[in-house]
């Protein structure tokens, strides 16, 4: 798998902390890192959306990436931040449990994804890097905050009014 | 040509044309002899042709061209107006809108236009047959033989220009025999004088030009610093010119020729002077409509709606940090703070007023798509409709506007099909054959009024009664307390018609019902009025705009959560000793209505439960004649608010109709009442 140093592409990526889990986003992705802040719920809407937040006077989404992975309980404290990241020229913002660092990443570094990944779906997974002694997971964003399946969520949570 | 800076203007400007020729098109149909107007849809088409070939839309032109060939028909009165030929004019503006709409949409603007084409061509043909022997050719002969008839003014202009090396010249110009457009072909022959110099006269005159009266040539004065070479090149690449010729204008030899016959009384040269002034001052009439759109478009600017959009975002910031400010000079309690957050509070207010204003859109836009479609539906349904429009300048914000063109749409549908009778109808009922619709606009206070009247049969209650009670709208019971303006609304819950045969126009399935959800999810509200046989009265009540908005927050559990103003009645306290029960629910008595309640920490699902006392806080919402007390936990109090979507990520989200963000930062969500009472 490993290719020569000299024309290696690199590639920048945002390293973040889930439970025990490092994961990396590709750093174009990220708007920006926030503390936690206070967030409102926004009823009746999937169980991973946690509400929204004002960033800088846009009302913008948040998802909780524990819950999004099926992972459970956790608590907030100094580390949790909140990754603003964009797709589809939208932003959604992810609490995740610490954002560790900036990498480069050489390309060569990523490898297929195993086909089980610690507990989380393999979906999500575009592959995993090796670094050094770390292992990080690199994250599909797209399938992450798939718009589609929200709206099945709401669906599926059962509004039968139809008014809105 | 780079002409995609062009595009935006080139869009809005084909759109203000085609709506102007529509518009005149009406008038015209109203006042088929006044050619005043042909020359004015004339002049539109013209422009719009030239704009569109410039911008290189072949068919766009092509489809204009044909159609300026038929108005030229009826300008010159070759062509008569009768309304199969308006709709054939009619249809090609359909086209041509269809067609820029295209080009707006970033389409090429082509579209298969022959049919229409062909339509136009038999028209201009069938009728031209007639023209050889009219009479405005065989008595204006123009006396192009005659020498040169200068008068004095005319003449001062030409010796100047002489002092001056410009070059005086007499152009001959002749059209060619089968030339179809001789007004067309004149204006663009002028186009080139009016680049190259400058028409000191013309014979025959500007206006007999205009109207056609003249054979196939005409003669014109003409002073310029180009070369009569030239000039003749650029004429003679107008097509259907047959001859161009040029010569030199002596001026002292015409002086002193003249001076030899001056021997006539000076008090009829003083005559001819004042004549020939007075002709002067005609043809400058001609050219000052151009010169006023100049002065008109220098006091206004056109400015890209989404930097006026961009402006209202950084505005709303603006007054959500004064909502925050306000909240800590409170807090702070510290005069001089109050004094200056009060000053920049009422200074961003008018600042706010002015912003609004800026995107205030009249309703004209809205409107004038009407009268067509009340000519169109008329001749459907054969009935005979007198459209009035009334405060079409009453302005809305451009949120608005966007949103009540359709719901309009369908009020009118509505009163042409069920509301106005057909006309025998109303001859038995000893009304006037022609039904009478009235679009009116007004402002009151901080709202705007539609009112939609007809005179047509009104609303008949039994029969809506009826309606409603098979279609299990309401009881037999609650048929009987009903107010006749109660009954009326009915007409508009979903599930209910009262088309007793479905037409093309409105049998839709679909009522009035989504006219007023529409309405209501804009913050309005609509009343309708009626009397059997007189005609009814749809009025719709609208905020001026939707982006900023008075709401009232509340407290649910910990939560706040914002209810618009628009649709809250009052606030209540009631002691729970006083709610009763009714199916299983929780109603109360208010003021003689029973009214449900909407426990809000249920619906909304809030976390933590907080202490119950012995007391409801109620708000009390309605959604038209519905009333529903929603349960809160505190009230905070009223507040403008800047209403900002939930973005697409969350969009259609249940009971919320959008977000604010609050003095202290934190987002409120804005509870949407329609979706709470049922």
């Amino acid at each position: 798998m490993f290719k020569s140093d000299e024309i290696v592409q690199h590639v920048k990526v945002i390293v973040f902390q889930i439970e025990d889990e490092e994961y990396a986003i590709p750093v174009h992705q990220v708007g920006s890192i926030e503390r936690i802040m206070h967030i409102t719920r926004v009823p009746k809407t999937a169980p991973f959306v946690e509400g929204v937040i004002n960033l800088r006077g846009v009302v913008t989404p948040i998802i909780d990436l524990r819950k999004r992975f099926g992972l459970q309980g956790y608590e907030q404290d100094g580390s949790t931040r909140i990754i603003i990241a964009a797709i589809d020229e939208m932003d959604v913002g992810l609490i995740v449990d610490g954002a560790n660092d900036v990498l480069d990443i050489k390309e060569g570094a990523i490898q297929a994804p195993p086909e089980i990944v610690g507990t989380i779906e393999t979906e999500y997974i575009d592959g995993i890097i090796n670094f050094g002694q770390r292992l990080l997971i690199l994250l599909n964003l797209d399938k992450v905050l798939s718009r589609d399946e929200v709206r099945e969520l709401h669906e599926f949570n059962g509004q039968t009014d139809g008014v809105s | 040509m780079e002409t995609n800076q062009y595009l935006e203007i080139f869009i809005d400007e084909s759109k203000e044309h085609l709506q102007s020729i529509n518009d005149r098109l009406l008038d015209l149909e109203k006042n088929p002899q006044d050619l005043a107007i042909v020359g004015e849809i004339f002049r539109s088409a013209h422009t719009l042709k030239g704009m569109s070939a410039t911008m290189g839309y072949q068919d766009l032109s092509n489809l204009t061209h044909q159609m300026e060939n038929v108005l030229d028909g009826v300008r010159s009165e070759r062509i008569c107006v009768d309304s199969a030929m308006l709709d054939v004019v009619f249809d090609s503006v359909d086209d041509l809108e269809a067609m820029v709409m295209d080009i707006a949409g970033g389409g090429t603007g082509e579209r298969d236009v022959e049919r229409i084409v062909a339509l136009l061509q038999t028209i201009e043909s069938e009728e031209t047959g007639e023209v050889k022997v009219g009479v405005n050719r065989a008595i204006h002969k123009t006396n192009l033989d005659n020498p040169v008839e200068l008068d004095e003014f005319a003449l001062t202009v030409l010796e100047q220009s002489k002092e001056q090396g410009l070059n005086n010249l007499i152009v001959h110009v002749s059209l060619r025999e089968d030339c179809l457009l001789k007004a067309a072909r004149v204006y663009m022959v002028f186009d080139v004088f009016e680049q190259a110099g400058e028409v000191v006269q013309s014979t025959p005159s500007v206006e007999e030009l205009e109207n056609e009266k003249f054979e196939t040539s005409f003669q014109v004065v003409f002073v310029t610093n180009d070369q009569a070479e030239d000039l003749k090149n650029k004429i003679m690449k107008i097509s259907e010119i047959e001859d161009v010729h040029t010569s030199v204008f002596d001026v002292d030899a015409y002086t002193s020729a003249l001076s030899d016959r001056d021997l006539q009384p000076s008090l009829e040269t003083e005559e001819k002077v004042v004549a020939k002034q007075e002709k002067s001052t005609l043809e400058k009439q001609s050219t000052t409509p151009k010169q006023k759109e100049n002065q008109a478009a220098n006091k206004t600017i056109r400015v890209n709606i989404d930097r006026l959009d961009v402006l209202m975002n950084l505005f709303e910031e603006l007054v959500i940090d004064r909502g925050r400010l306000e909240q800590i000079s409170n807090e702070l309690d510290h005069n001089d703070l109050k004094d200056t957050v009060e000053r920049m509070s009422r200074v961003s207010g008018d600042l706010q007023t002015i912003i609004l204003n800026m995107r205030m859109v009249s309703i004209e836009q809205v409107f004038n798509r009407f009268p067509r479609m009340v000519r169109q539906l008329s001749r459907d349904l054969n009935k005979e409709i007198d459209l009035q429009i009334i405060g079409a300048e009453t302005e809305l914000d451009r949120t608005v506007i966007d949103e009540i063109g359709d719901p309009l749409v369908h009020l009118i549908r509505n009163a042409l099909d069920h509301g106005i009778e057909s006309p025998e109808e109303r001859k038995q009922k000893g009304k006037q054959v022609t039904g009478k619709l009235e679009l009116k606009a007004y402002h009151s206070g901080n709202h705007v009024f539609i009112e939609i009247t007809d005179d047509g049969a009104g609303i008949h209650r039994e029969r809506v009664i009826q309606k409603a009670i098979s279609n299990h709208v309401i009881t037999e019971e609650q048929a009987v307390h009903l107010s006749d303006k109660q009954v009326y609304e009915l007409i508009m819950e979903s599930g209910f018609s009262t088309a007793e045969t479905i037409s093309d126009v409105s049998g839709r399935g679909v009522g009035l019902d989504v006219v007023k959800n529409t309405i209501e999810s804009l913050g309005g509200r609509i009343e309708i009025d009626s009397e059997l046989d007189r005609g009814s009265i749809f009025s719709i009540q609208l905020p001026l705009t939707l982006s900023i908005i008075s709401v009232m927050l509340v407290e649910v559990q910990r939560e706040k959560y914002a209810i618009p103003l628009s649709s809250i009645i009052e606030t209540a306290i009631i002691n729970k000793k006083d709610v009763m029960h009714a199916h299983n629910k929780k109603v109360i008595d208010f003021r003689g209505n029973i009214v449900p309640l909407v426990f809000l920490k249920d619906i909304l699902e809030t976390p933590q439960t907080l202490e119950e006392d012995g007391d409801y806080l109620l708000v009390i919402a309605r959604k038209g004649d519905k009333m529903a007390g929603f349960v809160v936990d505190s009230f905070i109090g009223q507040q403008e608010v800047v209403l900002k979507s939930l973005g697409d990520y969350l969009s259609g989200v249940f009971a919320i109709s959008g977000a604010t963000i609050l003095g202290n930062g934190q987002v409120a969500l804005i509870l949407d009442s329609n979706a709470l009472v049922k």
